[in-house]
């Protein structure tokens, strides 16, 4: 029997939400580690019982929780995040260089192949991996050695390195996207990196088309076609069918391109989601409603979805990590808000409906697909 | 024998309940980093929750009390009060009162 796992991490818990294929019923369990901050919640790709979640509050710092039965217990793991070397400066927001410092884990991205392979994406940027299921954490240094780190500067949700992106058959080519630096690529494993950010204008800051300084929002790529990448920027939608060395726009017809989250359909790649946000300084959807906007052609036109969700008096945000598809056979797409609710469409966007409404603010979705 | 009182989540996290109680080696010169030293021991998932695991500075959002006195600021090697050390008194670990 087919069925979903859905992994949710919100601001004072995580809850995993379970379905069979048909995504009509649903078993809500949690909060598990209510009261931290769970930034992330992730499966492995390789052992779907495997799943890995970040723990942090600012009181009590960074904890790593592991799951070997699909979610039901957890152990805690390593948790150091030690960086490697000489750390050097990044600019801090009013431009003074500041030393790097650990403050959080944002992102988890298990490997494909390997369940104790995880990468981790963390605040202030920096890339680490596990090769033991998360008991020891080491910095792959090769991306802050990147000559442009002394120039990187926080996003308002600090200097996070948030979205990997993995090749899926070239193991040494990963995509990592940090605010606000941009987006960058290896294609040695993670030893040497280059800025891949030609193409995106950015107005705030001194020039508008640097090499970094880009406040990438989220990264997304369909398996079958790995050089196409799509991409949420602050402002802007982009598409890239270089593996990120040229970009260009495909905001279209969107009301406001402003966002966080962008997501692929597990079936269609031409079928891109994105959820437009008002503006940077107003993170709620235009005009009080929800909609998510759909392109079946891989951008510049775009459908708003609306079934299902609030049309009126709407105004909750959805961040970059809390949006997410399945891989059955009709594709479905779920999403998290500010507001605690998490949505699911089991129709590929045409018709939603809250799995729950009342949750903690969302921080994260992901989804398994269960056989 | 030292009675420490920890906060909600660390008490999770070690699965205890109540106070922990430690045995010390010369528990008359017990210390801030003593008594942490002999926690973290008996519990490592609190290795880096209460104090850096690497610098062992206290994280800013953690306070030590006892006796109705703030001892977050002294160093970390001053001798507990004798009362604590006597186990008349816990020595209470916080989490500063901050947000939601």
């Amino acid at each position: 029997m087919s069925g979903v796992r859905v992994l949710v991490g919100t601001r004072k818990g995580a809850f995993v939400l379970t379905s069979d294929g048909k995504r009509e019923d649903w078993q809500v369990s949690g909060p598990h580690f209510g009261g931290w901050e769970i930034y992330h919640v992730a499966g492995s790709p390789a052992d779907p019982d495997r799943l890995y979640a970040s723990q942090s509050t600012a009181w009590f710092g960074q904890l790593i929780q592991r799951s070997d039965d699909g979610g039901k217990t957890w152990e805690p793991v390593g948790k150091d995040f030690t960086y490697e070397g000489d750390t050097g400066t990044h600019q801090f927001y009013d431009g003074t260089a500041v030393p790097w410092e650990f403050t959080r884990v944002w992102h988890l991205e298990p490997s494909l192949r390997d369940p104790d392979v995880v990468y981790a994406g963390i605040e202030d940027a920096g890339l680490f991996r596990t090769v033991d299921g998360g008991q020891t954490w080491q910095e792959l240094p090769g991306l802050r050695a990147h000559g442009t780190g002394p120039q990187w500067q926080p996003g308002a949700g600090g200097l996070c390195l948030h979205t990997i992106v993995q090749h899926p058959t070239d193991e040494d080519r990963l995509f990592i996207a940090i605010s606000a630096a941009g987006a960058f690529r290896t294609d040695d494993g993670a030893k040497t990196w280059q800025a891949i950010n030609r193409g995106l204008k950015s107005d705030g800051i001194p020039d508008p088309d640097a090499e970094v300084g880009h406040c990438v929002h989220r990264i997304a790529m369909h398996p079958s076609r790995p050089d196409t990448l799509y991409m949420q920027k602050h402002w802007d939608v982009m598409r890239s069918d270089d593996a990120g060395d040229n970009w260009y726009e495909i905001s279209g017809n969107l009301p406001t391109d402003f966002g966080f989250p962008v997501a692929v359909h597990a079936h269609e790649p031409d079928t891109v989601y994105v959820v437009p946000i008002t503006s940077d300084s107003l993170h709620y959807p235009p005009d009080g409603k929800l909609r998510v906007y759909r392109s079946r052609v891989g951008g510049n036109e775009w459908e708003p979805l609306t079934a299902g969700l609030p049309q009126e008096n709407c105004y909750v945000n959805v961040l970059r990590d809390a949006m997410a598809v399945d891989s059955l056979d009709e594709g479905g797409v779920y999403f998290g808000t500010t507001g605690g609710q998490v949505y699911a469409s089991p129709d590929a966007g045409d018709t939603w409906e809250p799995i729950v409404s009342d949750l903690p603010s969302v921080l994260s979705v992901e989804v398994q697909t269960l056989s | 024998m030292i009675r420490v009182k920890l906060p909600t989540h660390l008490r999770n996290l070690a699965h205890v309940n109540g106070e922990v109680e430690l045995d010390i080696e010369h528990i008359g010169e017990a210390s801030m980093s003593t008594v942490l030293d002999a926690l973290e021991s008996r519990y490592p998932v609190l290795r880096g929750t209460i104090r850096d695991m690497n610098t062992g500075k206290r994280r800013a959002f953690v306070r030590y009390f006892a006796c109705e006195q703030d001892l977050s600021h002294d160093p970390a090697d001053t001798p507990l009060p004798k009362e604590v050390i006597a186990g008349d008194e816990p020595l209470l670990i916080v989490g500063a009162m901050a947000g939601g």
